[in-house]
């Protein structure tokens, strides 16, 4: 079995004295894992970092099996992402997103969103809008998506302001009103691709935070990503 | 697999190949090592191990290894003057940085870095320590001295964050072209980077 692709690199680990296991995005095959050999070389060092965009090739006796990498560098980014503790932190928390995905199961519209934030010069405000509209196509593209269409109680589609906590769907301003705190913020942004501003951010990190908690981090049984908080209070301030 | 050797040397040889660097090969060769050389090596080898298994502990302060808590680093009182505290992520860096003779400085070792891969996070690091150390007075510059990777670097800003509002200065190693490293291999990033800190010539 072989195939050659590009991938996006989003994470390496160490396996035994010289080699790593490097884990690739790729728009064919989705999240993929493989052993590279002699990966913890010092001439492999800059090709395999977090944010890199590499030219892969993956071969293994059969398709189940983890199989060996060889790995070309196409697009070195690493080392400008870590002169800018911004896009640092936005590169590592992406690519800790990327692997809740299941292995081997292709998202090229969730890793084309990605290499369009990698890639971006955005300010802080228009960063945080990509992000939260990225956790919001991951929760999608997890089976977790949000129903923003209409609101769940009463079906109109104007004037939706909140997100029900408990089915995820769209709640008019007028239907939440009985339920007060309880219901989650809907940002505008999220229904008119308006300009958010940092009270807006800080509601879109909290519904996606509360919805990747519920479906993804706590029955993983992982911890939400402490660069999400730290990159939240840069971009929006603290939640 | 043919038995070759009694139980005591096949377990000499399953345990030595799990130290670095050895495999059941190198294993086999080492223990044949140790047996022929017996009383010239094995035995001062085994005694050595021993007194460093009953005597080696991690630094109360830094977190370094030593026979002494706090280590001899933390107690040398050229050292305590100088103020300026080198974090790193691991005792070998530390060991490095002092084969490097940097001159009299203290050391604190973080344990790793921030890797949700590996399920490494803030707690599982020794950054709290760090907190309340500088807190504590007498360090002027904190030498930031983590890999430059992706994860390092990750960590290395968190531990600014961590450090913000207290009255020290905090600075991180230069990035830039290696002793002996030829332009045409280096990465378009770390060119960057040594162009951006060129210096007088």
């Amino acid at each position: 079995m072989n195939w050659s692709g590009e991938g996006l690199i989003i994470g390496t680990r160490r396996h035994g004295e010289t080699s790593i296991i490097l884990e690739a995005m790729t728009a064919e095959r989705g999240r993929h894992l493989g052993l590279v050999r002699g990966g913890r070389s010092r001439r492999m060092g800059a090709v395999l970092q977090p944010g890199n965009w590499v030219q892969l090739s993956w071969r293994a006796r059969l398709d189940e099996h983890l199989g060996a990498y060889t790995v070309e560098p196409l697009i070195q980014r690493a080392a400008e992402l870590m002169r800018d503790r911004q896009k640092l932190f936005m590169c590592q928390l992406l690519c800790q997103h990327l692997r809740l995905l299941p292995e081997r199961d292709p998202h090229r519209g969730i890793l084309i969103s990605v290499l369009e934030i990698l890639k971006s010069d955005a300010d802080t405000t228009g960063a945080g809008k990509a992000l939260a509209r990225f956790e919001m196509q991951l929760l999608d593209d997890l089976g977790f998506g949000l129903d923003l269409s209409s609101c769940a109680a009463t079906g109109t589609t104007v004037d939706l302001s909140h997100v029900s906590p408990k089915s995820g769907r769209a709640v008019s301003r007028a239907a939440a009103l009985p339920f007060g705190e309880r219901m989650l913020v809907l940002p505008r942004f999220f229904a008119d691709g308006g300009e958010p501003d940092r009270t807006d951010l800080q509601n879109a990190f909290r519904l996606t935070g509360f919805f990747l908690g519920r479906h993804v981090w706590q029955p993983r049984e992982i911890s939400p990503p402490h660069t999400r908080d730290a990159l939240i209070e840069m971009l929006a301030g603290p939640l | 697999m043919a038995h070759t050797a009694g139980p005591e040397i096949e377990q000499l040889i399953q345990l030595l190949a799990r130290l670095p660097g050895f495999g059941p090969r190198s294993a086999r060769r080492a223990t044949l090592h140790l047996i022929k050389k017996r009383e010239v090596l094995m035995s001062p080898l085994a005694s050595a191990m021993q007194r460093a298994f009953e005597n080696v502990r991690t630094c109360s302060v830094c977190a370094n290894v030593d026979t002494a808590d706090p280590c001899g680093i933390c107690t040398d009182v050229r050292r305590t003057g100088q103020g300026m505290l080198i974090v790193v992520e691991d005792v070998a860096d530390l060991w490095a940085l002092e084969r490097s003779s940097v001159g009299p400085v203290l050391y604190h070792v973080l344990g790793g870095t921030l890797s949700p891969l590996d399920g490494v996070g803030p707690e599982d690091l020794n950054i709290a320590s760090l907190n309340a150390r500088v807190a504590a007075g007498g360090i002027s510059e904190v030498v930031l001295a983590v890999n430059a990777t992706v994860e390092g670097q990750t960590t290395a800003h968190y531990v600014t964050d961590r450090l913000a509002g207290q009255n020290v200065k905090i600075t991180r190693l230069a990035h830039g072209v290696p002793v002996g490293g030829e332009l045409d291999y280096l990465d378009e990033g770390t060119l960057a980077q040594a162009l951006k800190a060129r210096t007088d010539f």
